[in-house]
């Protein structure tokens, strides 16, 4: 098969499509994240995610449908748990991740006939796309995409200086809402890529190569996206050929540029000395 | 309008413990005042207060005759945190990246940065003497000039008041006294308003105008000339810490 035939069908064309605007949202939200320290926030939500994808099989409703408002649901609540609460980050995220998981077992237990269907989602399929998931997926895109440009300057204060962010008159409770929300909605988008077992790799690896060789946050940004669009191309070319799963030889691919990334860091760092 | 700051028998507690008790002090345009005391008596609160950082207290405090809660310009007041507080050196961020943060306090949504923004910033670096460092990563950067940046962060929006908590934390005796030399030209040239809180009372007296001693109450607030004369201020310090702050006025 040449490379021609290959891009001329249709859920390829899907896939390059949904995944290249999941994975640069993701670049740009990992790297808010991973420099707050918040990148197990990813890992969180997914496992909450499971348990809403469990409910809404169990209801005959499409997954997503539930996923979103529930994730959304359950980042406000790891929100409020660590303001109000006076609970780590790390612990609320735990606190609402395990929710999610025992309330999506409990409902697969409960429910005999989905569990199928339920795994299918850990692992994602992004060449399974459909027309229809492909134009929610877009649209949910624009939106992310949209109020993080829009917010760009007051997310990038809030993270390099919270206390000097809010003396500039920043209102650090609504942009930590509005980070987390947006973080819901792309962990929901990047299950249908990478599946939940590996959606946070989608937001903390392309930050985490992007930080190895950043000279400033806007090129660290740039650096992120290029990284994850790079890794989802490569990936699902990959995975065609190879016949292997997509999700995850995407994040190989993406462990893969993190790797390189390390290692010419380090040649150079050996060679300046 | 010569008074920039006015507070009022402020008080303020966290929870069943008062940090500051019927605090009451006034401070004038171009004046310089360090804010002194013992740990524990207030000053970080006062400031966080003045700030818009801290609410609850009880008590009447004024930014330019305006009440602090109901006070939204913020682009008149720099502020310069301890630095050790609160910068991460693995953070990717260039030094003009973030001496553009001290602009937004002027910004409406979308906030973005126009061309005359951009020379702002520029100037300000040009000012600070660090120019030549504005595509630099600040995490690559010496504590004196990490330490400009953040004064440069704070002075970008040409504040009429620049707060200052302990600046001269981390730095070595060299930086600490052409940091201080600084403050005093904008002080002077610029006739900026500065509360600078700090523990290095031996050099005080070099740059101050007024010393503001706090411990959770104002215990003395004056100048120099007055706080060395007090017998009761004497007795406060004891004679060698008094001795010391007094022989460092020039």
């Amino acid at each position: 098969m040449d490379l021609f035939q290959f891009l001329g069908y249709s859920f390829i064309q899907r896939a390059y499509l949904a995944g290249a605007f999941v994975a640069a949202l993701c670049a740009m939200l990992g790297l808010f994240l991973v420099l707050r320290r918040l990148s197990l926030i990813g890992d969180g939500l997914a496992h909450v995610s499971f348990g809403a994808i469990a409910l809404g099989l169990a209801f005959g409703v499409y997954p997503f449908y539930v996923a979103i408002p529930v994730v959304l649901i359950a980042s406000y609540f790891i929100l409020k748990l660590t303001e109000r609460a006076k609970i780590y980050g790390d612990a609320a995220i735990g606190v609402v991740s395990s929710l999610g998981i025992a309330g999506g077992v409990l409902l697969a237990s409960l429910s005999n006939g989905f569990n199928v269907d339920l795994f299918s989602y850990l692992f994602g399929n992004i060449l399974a796309i459909s027309d229809q998931e492909v134009y929610l997926s877009l649209g949910l895109c624009l939106v992310v995409l949209a109020v993080i440009l829009a917010l760009y300057q007051d997310l990038f204060s809030a993270t390099f200086d919270g206390e000097y962010a809010k003396v500039t008159g920043i209102k650090m409770e609504r942009i930590n809402l509005v980070l987390t929300s947006l973080t819901a909605l792309t962990v929901v988008l990047a299950i249908k890529v990478v599946g939940i077992m590996l959606a946070s790799a989608l937001l903390i690896l392309p930050a985490v190569t992007a930080l190895q060789i950043a000279k400033g946050f806007r090129g660290a940004m740039v650096v992120a996206v290029l990284v994850s669009i790079t890794s989802v191309f490569v990936g699902v070319t990959a995975s065609f050929f190879l016949d292997l799963p997509a999700g995850a030889t995407i994040v190989m691919c993406n462990i893969v540029l993190f790797a390189i990334v390390l290692i010419i860091k380090k040649v150079n760092l050996g060679v300046s000395k | 309008m010569n008074e920039v700051v006015s507070v009022q028998d402020l008080t303020f507690s966290y929870g069943s413990t008062e940090v500051l008790s019927h605090v009451s002090f006034r401070v004038e345009r171009a004046n310089y005042v360090a804010l002194t005391g013992p740990n524990g008596a207030g000053k970080t609160t006062l400031i966080k207060v003045l700030l818009g950082l801290t609410d609850g207290y009880q008590g009447a405090v004024k930014l330019f005759g305006q009440d602090r809660k109901a006070f939204t310009e913020w682009g008149r007041i720099g502020y310069l945190p301890q630095r050790v507080n609160v910068f991460n050196p693995l953070f990717p961020a260039t030094v003009r990246e973030v001496v553009g943060l001290g602009l937004l306090s002027q910004k409406r949504f979308p906030k973005t940065f126009k061309k005359e923004d951009r020379a702002t910033i520029l100037a300000t670096l040009d000012l600070m003497g660090i120019v030549d460092l504005k595509d630099k990563l600040v995490g690559d950067l010496s504590g004196g000039q990490q330490q400009r940046v953040f004064l440069a962060r704070a002075l970008v929006s040409q504040p009429e008041l620049l707060i200052l908590d302990e600046p001269s934390t981390a730095l070595d005796p060299q930086s600490r006294e052409g940091f201080f030399d600084l403050l005093q030209e904008l002080n002077q040239n610029r006739n900026l308003t500065i509360i600078l809180i700090t523990h290095d009372t031996a050099q005080i007296g070099q740059y101050a105008h007024e010393l503001l001693y706090l411990d959770k109450t104002v215990i003395f607030h004056g100048n120099f000339a007055d706080f060395c004369a007090s017998e009761e201020m004497g007795l406060y310090f004891g004679q060698y810490a008094h001795h010391v702050i007094c022989h460092q006025h020039p």
